[in-house]
């Protein structure tokens, strides 16, 4: 889950990192007035999920409530990556002198957190992250045993920070590493982590990303989750046990188990079609599971043909049949239907399909060949 | 020959009072497993319907004591797994086959220092478990009936996949020594490195089908250990090229981020290792088995 940089910044100024003041404002007047109880120049930030917000043209300075409440209007006019910016954050700009990145991610490899910090923030850190990786520097951490000040003093006199900067650095880095552990984060950065025209450094962006397994016992955080960072048709899914994603392509996807689920997309693409979804019915597969599912993939009006596949394991094919049969019967709209079911009890899964005059596939390959024809 | 688990698998399952966990038991035994012990904190003494001569135990301590158990599966929610695996390492079982799914990763991070001291194989979390059709041993869920004793090994992050792979084996004349799921999460116990690295050295196993999946580099690694150890045959397939970017498919670890964990570099890591990468999962076991002929 992603948190919107206004709630990261409350949660990292929490955790000790020296976050300026700023306001949240959801109208141009809101900005304008906002604006005023900073000193001019402000800063004026599009809060949405989606990244590349500085490119969009999502941040903009402004010297006046007149230009304030102007920035306002056009940003939020803006869609970025799809989203509409419903509110916009105003804080006073800052007199930048450096700019750095320091972020926490998990190191799957070394099965530990793991600190970046470059000497060059502000940017698209992925991008420096090809183009001159020595510039970033990774240093792993025990999340029970925390950042050691000693590492973290390293980290700084290598970024180049000197004196108070760098006691200000250890505070700022350990305060990032905690919080991420608080909330049970899957990224948190700070890019820029900026010196001021005085020395001083200042976190002027926060970046907050939370495992969601973890969602469960951090219910302050699930709280600030943004109803709009999923579809109604995902949100829907979620709350039936399915996980579903909207692609592009016309052909919808019915598969029990993430790997099969990417698979049977990969497969369908490899005999010339597009998947429309990726969508795992998970285990078990009731009547009422499979109407859902069926009902999310013929909302999607781009979607021609649908192939079920499934591969009963703890799952019964019958089962699966019946609830497909159901299903259908249920649902007033009609497309080629494939169905492939494999496995535990697949000869019965069969007959029952074949005797309600739906075509059924013993394999994954023959099942996505004839989808694809079905969708032309 | 096989890996991981053979014969003398003593197994005790956490969580076996549950639905799952006696559901799950029972298919266990009737694969041939020895399951010795059950383990439900607060209900020792308790009877499974099914597994009625099997004992239940408050504490791992006190099954193993009792029955001499080697080996764990944890049917346990997720709020207790980590903890569960936990118990399992304290009380020096060699192999812990963790089910669970939806574990924090932070909890992982914790729980892994004292999983690799206690020398420990922790398979999963998130996992469909080992299956060993020549010793008539399965720990996890898998589905039997689609597995034969040969000479394939195979290893996955996923567990449907799997069966529908196995099931192309056995289809095509090629059994296995053993199919191990290692898991779809960020943070497993086991990867695809050490899992290649038994296969390698198991004499029965005459090559491997490595099934992965978009996110992480695992891939990437188990392709430079195949280049520079493997002698046996390696044929693959990776799930999830046509997966958009930043959007998690289901298994927590399945997430292309940035340039990172994408379908296209693990095919290329893979291929350039001298592995055959199927354009399906069908045609990754022909290949195996084209390579084995």
């Amino acid at each position: 889950m992603k948190v919107h940089e206004c709630d990261a910044r409350e949660i990292f100024r929490r955790h000790g990192l020296p976050v300026p003041d700023w306001r949240v404002a959801s109208t141009a007047d809101e900005a304008a007035q906002a604006a005023s109880a900073f000193e001019w120049p402000v800063v004026i930030k599009a809060q949405v999920l989606a990244g590349g917000r500085g490119k969009a043209g999502g941040v903009k300075l402004a010297d006046s409530p007149a230009e304030a409440a102007a920035a306002a209007t056009q940003i939020l006019d803006l869609n970025i990556g799809s989203e509409p910016v419903r509110r916009v954050l105003v804080a006073p700009a800052v007199d930048i002198a450096r700019e750095l990145y320091l972020g926490v991610v998990i190191d799957r490899t070394a099965q530990s957190l793991v600190l970046m910090a470059s000497a060059e923030g502000g940017v698209d850190i992925e991008e420096v992250a090809a183009t001159n990786p020595s510039a970033i520097v990774r240093v792993n951490v025990d999340p029970v045993v925390g950042l050691p000040d000693w590492e973290a003093r390293q980290l700084g006199f290598g970024l180049g920070l000197s004196g108070a900067q760098v006691h200000q650095f250890v505070r700022i880095a350990r305060g990032l590493v905690e919080a991420f552990v608080d909330v049970d984060a899957a990224l948190a950065e700070v890019n820029p982590l900026v010196v001021d025209a005085e020395g001083n450094l200042q976190a002027i962006d926060a970046k907050l990303n939370i495992d969601d397994n973890a969602l469960g016992r951090q219910p302050d955080i699930e709280q600030l989750r943004d109803p709009h960072e999923e579809s109604a048709a995902e949100r829907r899914a979620r709350a039936a046990g399915l996980s579903y994603i909207k692609l592009d392509g016309t052909i919808g996807c019915m598969v029990n188990g993430a790997g099969l689920a990417m698979a049977t997309m990969d497969v369908i693409k490899h005999y010339g079609g597009e998947p429309a979804n990726f969508l795992d019915v998970g285990g078990g597969a009731g009547v009422e599971k499979i109407t859902t599912a069926f009902e999310l993939i013929l909302e999607d009006p781009n979607v021609r043909a649908v192939l079920v596949n499934i591969f009963a394991g703890i799952t019964r094919a019958d089962d699966v049949a019946a609830g497909v049969i159901a299903a259908r019967e249920r649902l007033a709209q009609q497309v080629p239907l494939v169905v492939r079911v494999a496995g535990t009890r697949e000869a019965e899964a069969l007959e029952l399909l074949d005797s309600a005059g739906i075509g059924a596939e013993r394999s994954m390959d023959s099942a996505a060949a004839l989808v694809v024809e079905a969708a032309r | 020959m096989s890996i991981l688990l053979d014969a003398s698998a003593r197994l005790l399952v956490q969580g076996m009072t549950g639905s799952q966990g006696s559901f799950h038991a029972r298919l266990m035994r009737e694969a041939g497993t020895q399951v010795v012990a059950g383990v439900t904190p607060g209900r020792a003494g308790a009877s499974v319907a099914g597994l009625e001569d099997v004992p239940i135990f408050n504490t791992v301590a006190e099954a193993v004591e009792a029955t001499n158990a080697n080996a764990a599966c944890i049917f346990v929610p997720a709020a207790f797994a980590a903890d569960a695996i936990l118990e399992d390492a304290a009380a020096g079982l060699d192999v812990i086959v963790c089910l669970t799914e939806g574990i924090p990763v932070l909890d992982m991070l914790r729980v892994m220092p004292r999983v690799r001291a206690s020398g420990a194989h922790l398979i999963g979390p998130n996992c469909p478990g080992v299956t060993t059709p020549a010793d008539g041993v399965k720990v996890g869920v898998m589905p039997w009936a689609v597995h034969t004793p040969g000479h394939v090994g195979v290893v996955s992050r996923s567990g449907t996949l799997t069966y529908e792979v196995v099931q192309h084996l056995t289809d095509m004349g090629a059994g296995q020594t053993t199919t191990v799921g290692i898991g779809g999460d960020p943070v497993i116990g086991t990867r695809f490195i050490d899992v290649l690295s038994m296969f390698e050295a198991d004499s029965e196993t005459h090559g491997v089908v490595l099934l992965g999946e978009i996110g992480g580099d695992d891939e990437e690694r188990a392709a430079t250990y195949i280049q520079e150890r493997m002698t046996k045959p390696v044929t693959s397939f990776i799930a999830g090229k046509t997966a958009p970017p930043e959007r998690r498919m289901g298994h927590a670890g399945a997430i292309v981020s940035g340039t990172s964990g994408s379908a296209t570099a693990k095919e290329a890591a893979l291929t350039a290792a001298g592995v055959l990468v199927g354009e399906t999962p069908e045609h990754a076991a022909r290949l195996l088995v084209d390579r084995l002929r």
